[in-house]
């Protein structure tokens, strides 16, 4: 099966460590959630996967297709399919939607070939309608001047134009109301299939009512300490997080 | 002087060749008043212009060089080395199919007689300092307009060249007018006559040849009233390891409700001087917009002015800069209000990479007597690198009851989370920072004609990709 392996993982920033050991496998047709109270590295996690150059992998690997990324810059992680929805997507001024997706197909092109115009804004404007996106939205700058929840709207919309392998979504129901919930989720929904590996990373509970999950992990203290099905979540939205502290310090594998 | 090092060589090697041509007149090196009349018994030139240049020539020895406010490169200049006049001897040509053929390749190459098969409504190309190449399409010449070298006009539309010539720009203005008004060649005449709206706009091109060799083209631009004309002009120049100064005058009279808009991309290769003053006049109700794009030359420094001279006259300078490794772009504008309800708009955009310094001075005056004036300026600089520099010098004096001026101004750089996050999407380094630049810069480029804004386009990214790393 096609899938990214995160073997015994170790992450720090400057001299504090926060990723401490992570065991993870999520392959193509699988969503995966990690939920996980603040601090615990959820966000870390996505950031390594894209290649952040904050963050220093002192331990471990993470492998797609058996193959170790750790060396790829993160554009040549982009191009071999791995994808990130931002927490806090960035404004870029002066750069319209349109423009900065022909440049990001075009960039996957071998050399030499060109994008053809028809076909991308035909692509487009099939995938904007499918996630209730107005048309003018093509002009404007990425981002720029956007709603929270039309930014991670704006994610997502990424996320069906590029097509990804693998995607990465960090906490993307993060600051927004149940409307733009539901949106966002509907969006995520339609682009779930088996040839997409997916792993949401979410704070509250309450995303996983529109995207169910195949599985759930719970991350603590810079690792995953439980595994389970679906039901794990609703186990964690009774119980609270201090529960987790009463687990077991050993690391549990998923899968 | 050493060759600056630039990080990105492909486009400036465009223009990176020339033919060894035997210059058939040439004035030799230095400047003194024999070179004066050198110039004029060579082209013939009435003596009243004897004597205007002779003058000029005085004005600049006795004016310094203005080096207690401009940067220190002024001081390279060695001003004995350089050749003033070089010809190759023949007559501004009607076709193409006239022109020589060294002169044709050099043109053919950087492609001139395919932009003027496009839509534009005539070519002037200059060679080392004579109009080669001049012809207008029926199109314009039915209109009334004319259209014709500096030298050209001097001698079949005296009436009107003397009329304007040197009233907008006066010799004193400064050291380097002086040098062209006494040195001066080539340049475009242009006279729309009243009501005339010309459609296509109109180009023209220069190239430095010679090493040692100094550009002083002249030119004068007059629409009538209630005309409108574009004109464009873009240059380039071969890489040399001498300096090489390029002084050029442009003087603009818009007469009542005209409109004139001057477009300029710069590109002179990384050692050339590239001193110039451009003013435009404008009348009651007329328009003047100077849209000015840098990029390349060693140091430039040009501040396209205005003078609103007429009641509801308008003035807009819109500028792009981009300054590389050992280049200084010390540009801006000037916009002097002269009458009631007159408006003007400034609108910078600087970009400095690696060693790169750019500089923004922009004067605004508004006299205590005037009434109902409106002044808005923007200017942003972006740096690249940490070795990147920028400096503002606003020089803003507003007076009376009932005007208002507006400044805004920021400097910002491209944060590494923007780059992480077009890297992200799939976009190397480079590419992510080109895009990111270009649309710092996007809503300026979009106010030139399409394909300079191409081209523009084409040169930031190739300046970008010398810059990552």
């Amino acid at each position: 099966m096609s899938s990214i392996v995160i073997k015994d993982l170790q992450v720090a920033i400057g001299d504090k460590e926060i990723i401490r050991g992570l065991n993870l496998e999520f392959g193509k047709g699988e969503m995966h959630a990690i939920m996980g109270p603040n601090g615990s590295g959820k966000s870390t996690l996505a950031k390594v996967m894209a290649g952040h150059p904050d963050y220093q992998v002192i331990g471990g690997d993470i492998l797609l297709d058996g193959e170790s990324i750790l060396e790829w810059e993160p554009d040549v992680r982009a191009r071999k399919g791995i994808f990130m929805a931002f927490q806090y997507p960035m404004e870029i001024p002066g750069v319209s939607n349109a423009n900065f997706l022909r440049a990001a197909l075009q960039a996957r092109l071998p050399e030499g070939e060109e994008l053809d115009a028809t076909d991308f804004y035909h692509l487009l404007y099939q995938k904007m309608d499918l996630l209730d996106i107005r048309r003018e939205f093509t002009a404007r700058a990425v981002n720029e001047g956007f709603s929270g929840g039309e930014k991670k709207r704006n994610e997502i919309l990424q996320m069906a134009i590029l097509e990804p392998a693998f995607a990465v979504l960090d906490e993307t129901d993060s600051g927004l109301d149940i409307d733009a919930l539901k949106i966002v989720a509907k969006g995520v929904n339609t682009l779930r299939g088996p040839n997409v590996g997916i792993l949401l990373i979410t704070h509250y509970q309450r995303i996983l009512n529109y995207i169910i999950p195949d599985f759930v992990h719970v991350m603590f203290d810079g690792r995953i300490v439980r595994s389970g099905g679906k039901e794990l979540a609703l186990e964690l939205e009774s119980k609270g997080y201090d529960w987790l502290k009463e687990l077991d310090a050993e690391p549990v594998g998923a899968n | 002087m050493n060759t600056p090092a630039n990080s990105v060589d492909v486009d400036r090697d465009i223009g990176n060749f020339f033919y060894d041509l035997t210059p058939a007149r040439d004035a030799g090196v230095g400047l003194s008043e024999n070179t004066i009349d050198y110039i004029v018994d060579v082209k013939g030139e009435p003596e009243w212009l004897r004597e205007f240049r002779k003058n000029a020539y005085h004005v600049f020895m006795s004016k310094p060089l203005p080096t207690h406010w401009a940067g220190d490169e002024l001081k390279e200049i060695d001003f004995d080395v350089i050749r003033y006049y070089l010809a190759s001897g023949e007559s501004a040509k009607r076709s193409w199919e006239e022109v020589p053929e060294e002169i044709k390749q050099t043109f053919e190459r950087l492609g001139i007689p395919e932009s003027e098969r496009k839509f534009l409504a005539g070519v002037e190309a200059q060679f080392d300092s004579e109009a080669v190449y001049s012809n207008i399409k029926r199109a314009v010449a039915d209109q009334g307009v004319i259209f014709m070298g500096s030298t050209e006009a001097l001698k079949e539309r005296p009436d009107i060249f003397r009329k304007w010539f040197g009233k907008v720009i006066p010799t004193g203005d400064n050291k380097f007018s002086a040098l062209n008004s006494a040195v001066f060649s080539g340049g475009s005449f242009i006279y729309v006559p009243p009501g005339v709206k010309v459609k296509h706009p109109l180009q023209a091109y220069f190239r430095i040849n010679a090493e040692n060799f100094g550009q002083f083209e002249r030119t004068l631009i007059i629409a009538d009233e209630g005309s409108e004309v574009m004109y464009m002009e873009g240059c380039t120049a071969p890489k040399f390891t001498t300096a090489t100064l390029h002084s050029a005058v442009v003087e603009l009279v818009a007469l009542p409700g005209a409109k004139i808009q001057y477009i300029t991309v710069q590109n002179w290769s990384p050692n050339v001087f590239n001193l110039v003053t451009k003013r435009g006049l404008a009348l009651e109700n007329a328009e003047i917009k100077w849209i000015d794009c840098n990029i390349g030359s060693r140091l430039t420094m040009k501040y396209p002015s205005v003078v609103l001279k007429g009641r509801k006259a308008r003035g807009e300078v819109i500028s792009i800069a981009l300054a590389g490794d050992g280049q200084h772009q010390d540009t801006g504008a000037k916009m002097i209000h002269a009458a009631d309800e007159t408006t003007s708009n400034i609108v910078s955009k600087s970009i400095s990479v690696g060693k790169g310094r750019a500089t923004y001075r922009g004067l605004v005056h508004v006299p205590k007597h005037l009434k109902h004036c409106r002044n808005n300026t923007e200017c942003d600089a972006l740096l690249i690198n940490s070795s990147s520099r920028t400096d503002t010098y606003p020089a803003i004096t507003v007076r009376g009851t009932g005007n208002s001026t507006q400044h805004e101004a920021s400097v910002s750089q491209i944060s590494a989370e923007q780059i992480f996050y077009m890297q992200q999407r799939g976009l190397s380094e480079a590419q992510a920072m080109s895009l990111a630049v270009n649309g710092f810069v996007n809503d300026l480029v979009r106010q030139f004609p399409m394909e300079y804004s191409v081209e523009l386009k084409r040169l930031i990214d190739l300046e970008m990709e010398g810059s990552v790393g």
